[in-house]
């Protein structure tokens, strides 16, 4: 911890020269390692490929959608091109981005610990999803699946193109998600430092233990889904095919038994993240710690008996729908105990204004709009107008771009020093911050008019009189666009040249922090032993003024 | 106000008498949507500038929340939900039960067309329906293909067409006009082109448009496409002839005596009691599932003698035998269940 890292620049802090960066070198340590930091940065390269290649096909689909007529490419094209996005985004990119990266970097760190509790288990899961990845991605590309990401059958199993490979791809980074899940349930429970009971566990760890229930729970539904679909595919049972007594409304079931509690596996981590960074930029204990740790609780279980709000129009009785309906508004009650949580947070901190902060503001606005448009999507009589338009678009894009990539962004920000020990350049990163949360308004709040226009999801071809809202959106893209890739050049060149960053550069409580930055190859030096509740800016032996609202 | 609001939302016409009560509880919504997200984004702005950080490492209170606060937090919000909860569940509700009185539309979506056929007597057709204003109208859905999904967003309504199932809609058009139908259900290639079109006419011309129909039906050549759309002639008259085409006459009678099998006569919208004990309305659902899987529910004091249709009965085919066994009305307003069951062969 003494040492000057380099006698060229002798004004840089004092740091350990051996980090679990460089501790081992070459290719090879690091397809090997069982080291958490190091698969976690491997998701991270990995998810970012996937949010590229995502994000192109985005910019394809909504360059098409320029013009009402054909633009750029062909029908069938066009919907490989949005399934392309959807799988991608959501499977490769979404459900791993923020438990594979900062869940496994940051976890053990956070409970005081050198490892997840099976280090290679947590190896696997990476193995497991470059195959996925790599299964779906070439998959989709040379069998041409068109069929959305939500593979609704019977059109799955009568379209005539090779869906086999994806559905494998699919069910395989099921797998991968499910070790990660149960790799980090056991770890919290068995590796808590000395003196973390369960009312100290820092919140990130408490929003990831609700997502690793979510995904070892409801996981293998979606495989076991995905499995009907492709025996279905390959040996015609008949299970979807009501011709032959099967049911064409039950895979909507099944899919959406999975696929709704995974919007949470989405969620829920980006709201960890939120915790965790309002905290250290407000430098302020956090408001209402149980409630924000029993709210994502309450969100991982109600979560699992609201899929039917997705079937509102399927032909599903009336009373269903209700009973649907109403267990969905709990779900938005305990998105709202947060938000209170957080801007409650803010209330009386020392708030220190930096890039972080302001995704932070963006994702509020963005999380109660999405949130509350959920809301209105799952009032009954409206969804009628609304179900399969650009409103839900809109809706779930607020809450899957808006929240969890703000979210994306929070951490990547928050614990960039963290990770790689350097520090990126904060006049850029709230030029980018400005164009992204500006973009994001820009591309789809015009896709809420659109839906209430009346214009359906997934159409190719459009009456002319949607034209103003669809360029409206493309043009927002494109200014989303503009700030990815000032992020991507300003990380580049911070990653390479960044000025060197001191230990804990934001002079954050988190346990995380407790580490050198970057850690060590074993994460501490001596095991820490906790003496003050997670997210407590108060000095030992200092009189704080307590206030109850 | 409604046109202000309409107009800044992008709404389209308010064109059906649903239309209006959905618009009314959007407006409520988002507008409060629109004024908590903005709120919050602007709470947390105005609390970046009001609690910016003036000294380095400054130590800050322990805020933490009392009970009301937390009861609020959660109550506030919850009201809202719930209220949004009960009144579009009443709306939603009244839209899925049809008054009593409606004009009976058939509709088959296939890859990549709408096809309509009029209950009782009346034209087919292809992409173009034909119904009068201020008159309650219901649609009998099913699919040929994938499922597909029936949408007219002047008329706020929109239900999934399933393959092997019917389901059904309704709606009372308020202004004559051309109003578009969209597939909402992702359904391949060409699901953004499967348009079709409501025209709404005012009730007299539209009884003259369709007394005009009929007188040329007879003689009309009709070109459009396979099954149900090639006979030349009405829905009840094609459902007659399948009837007899595929035996079902040879059980059931239509005349009201006893068979094999329970009359047509009557039979619509009769209450059966089941072997169960169960009690089921004889409606197009029932129908349709009793020719699919006539073992599933029988009537009581029949035995399970039918054979399945399953694969044998084109949607439209089965369709056109409700509307047959629709059409046959005794006099009498009685609604009795079925008789014991006779193994005789009926007299003719």
């Amino acid at each position: 911890m003494s040492q000057p890292v380099n006698s060229a620049e002798p004004a840089e802090p004092a740091r350990a020269t051996v980090n679990y960066l460089n501790h081992d070198r070459g290719v090879w340590s690091w397809l090997t390692t069982i080291d958490h930091k190091r698969i976690g940065i491997m998701y991270l390269v990995s998810v970012l490929l996937a949010f590229l290649i995502g994000g192109i096909f985005a910019m394809a689909v909504r360059i098409e959608l320029l013009t009402p007529d054909p633009t750029i490419m062909g029908a069938n094209t066009y919907n490989r091109m949005f399934t392309l996005h959807g799988v991608v985004m959501i499977f490769l990119f979404m459900i791993p981005a923020i438990p594979g990266v900062f869940g496994n970097f940051m976890l053990p760190l956070m409970l005081g610990a050198k490892d997840v509790a099976f280090p290679k288990l947590n190896l696997l899961s990476i193995y497991l999803y470059w195959t996925g990845a790599i299964l779906a991605v070439s998959g989709m590309i040379m069998g041409g699946a068109d069929t959305g990401w939500t593979f609704y059958a019977p059109y799955s199993t009568s379209t005539p193109e090779t869906l086999f490979p994806v559905l494998l791809g699919v069910f395989i980074l099921g797998f991968s998600s499910i070790v990660t899940g149960l790799n980090f349930i056991v770890t919290i429970h068995t590796l808590r430092a000395p003196g973390m009971g369960w009312m100290r566990l820092p919140l990130f760890v408490w929003g990831i233990y609700a997502t690793s229930i979510i995904q070892v729970l409801a996981t293998p539904v979606i495989g076991l889904t995905v499995m009907l679909v492709g025996i279905e595919k390959v040996a015609g049972f008949g299970l979807f095919d009501a011709t032959r007594g099967g049911d064409p409304v039950l895979f909507q079931h099944m899919f959406w038994f999975y696929s709704h509690p995974a919007v949470y596996i989405m969620v829920l981590p980006s709201m960890a993240v939120v915790s965790e960074a309002i905290a250290a930029f407000s430098r302020k204990n956090i408001f209402g710690y149980k409630m924000i740790a029993y709210s994502s609780l309450g969100i991982a279980f109600v979560g699992f008996f609201a899929w039917g709000h997705h079937m509102f129009v399927s032909g599903q009785s009336t009373f269903e729908n209700g009973a649907f309906a109403v267990i969905s508004m709990f779900v938005g009650v305990f998105t709202a105990i947060k938000v209170f949580n957080w801007v409650g947070t803010l209330y009386r901190g020392s708030i220190v204004v930096s890039t972080p902060l302001i995704y932070i503001c963006g994702f509020l606005f963005f999380i109660v709009f999405g949130g509350m448009t959920g809301i209105a999507v799952a009032t009954v009589s409206l969804d009628v107008h609304w179900h399969d338009t650009y409103f839900v678009v809109a809706h779930f894009h607020f809450i899957m771009v808006g929240a969890v990539i703000m979210a994306f962004l929070i951490a990547l920000h928050y614990w960039f020093p963290k990770m790689f020990g350097r520090m990126y350049h904060e006049g850029w990163g709230m030029v980018a911050a400005g164009f992204i949360v500006l973009g994001f308004n820009a591309t789809f709040i015009p896709q809420f008019l659109l839906g209430n226009a009346g214009m359906p999801r997934r159409y190719y071809m459009y009456p002319e009189r949607f034209q103003a809202l669809n360029v409206a959106s493309t043009a927002g893209a494109s200014l989303l666009a503009i700030g990815f890739v000032i992020i991507l050049i300003y990380l580049t060149f911070a990653l390479v040249r960044g000025k060197r960053a001191v230990d804990n550069p934001w002079d954050s409580r988190g346990y995380e922090w407790l580490s050198a930055s970057p850690p060590p190859k074993h994460n501490f030096a001596e095991q820490p032993i906790i003496t003050q509740d997670a997210h407590s800016y108060q000095n030992p032996g200092e009189e704080v003024e307590h206030v109850v609202i | 106000m409604n046109d202000i609001m309409r107009k800044l939302l992008w709404l389209p016409d308010q064109a059906s008498t649903f239309a209006p009560s959905v618009d009314h509880l959007h407006y409520f919504v988002i507008t409060v949507t629109m004024l908590a997200s903005v709120a919050t984004g602007l709470l947390a702005f105005g609390f970046f500038f009001k609690y910016r950080e003036r000294t380095p490492n400054a130590s800050t209170p322990i805020v933490n929340p009392s009970v009301r606060f937390e009861l609020g937090v959660i109550g506030v919000p919850l009201f809202f939900f719930l209220l949004w909860f009960v009144q579009g569940y009443r709306d939603y509700v009244w839209y899925t039960t049809p008054p009593g009185n409606t004009m009976d539309i058939y509709v088959m979506g296939k890859k990549w067309m709408w096809k309509f056929s009029y209950g009782g007597e009346g034209p087919n057709a292809i992409g173009t329906i034909h119904v009068p204003a201020d008159r309650p109208v219901r649609l009998l859905m099913t699919s040929r293909d994938v499922i597909h999904s029936f949408y007219v967003p002047d008329f706020r309504i929109k239900q999934d067409v399933l393959p092997g199932r019917y389901t059904e809609t309704w709606f009372e058009a308020t202004k004559p006009g051309r109003y578009q139908i969209l597939c909402a259900e992702y359904c391949g290639t060409w699901h953004s082109q499967m348009w079709g079109e409501i025209v709404v006419m005012p009730g007299p011309e539209f009884d003259a448009w369709l007394a005009d129909q009929r007188r040329g039906l007879s003689d009309r050549v009709d070109t459009g496409g396979d099954d149900g759309a090639s006979f030349h002639g009405s829905i009840v008259e094609y459902g007659k002839k399948i009837a007899m085409a595929q035996g079902c006459l040879k059980c059931h009678s239509v005349t009201g005596e006893p068979h094999i099998g329970p009359t047509w006569l009557d039979l619509y919208r009769r209450t059966e009691t089941l072997e169960t004990g169960e009690k089921v309305v004889a409606d197009e659902a029932y129908l349709t599932d009793s020719m699919i899987d006539p073992r599933a529910k029988i009537v009581k004091g029949y035995k399970p003698v039918m054979p399945t249709f399953k694969g044998r009965l084109a949607a439209p085919e089965a369709a056109a035998l409700v509307e047959f066994i629709k059409s046959l009305r005794s006099t009498s307003l009685e609604n009795v269940p079925s008789k014991e069951a006779v193994y005789e062969p009926a007299s003719k």
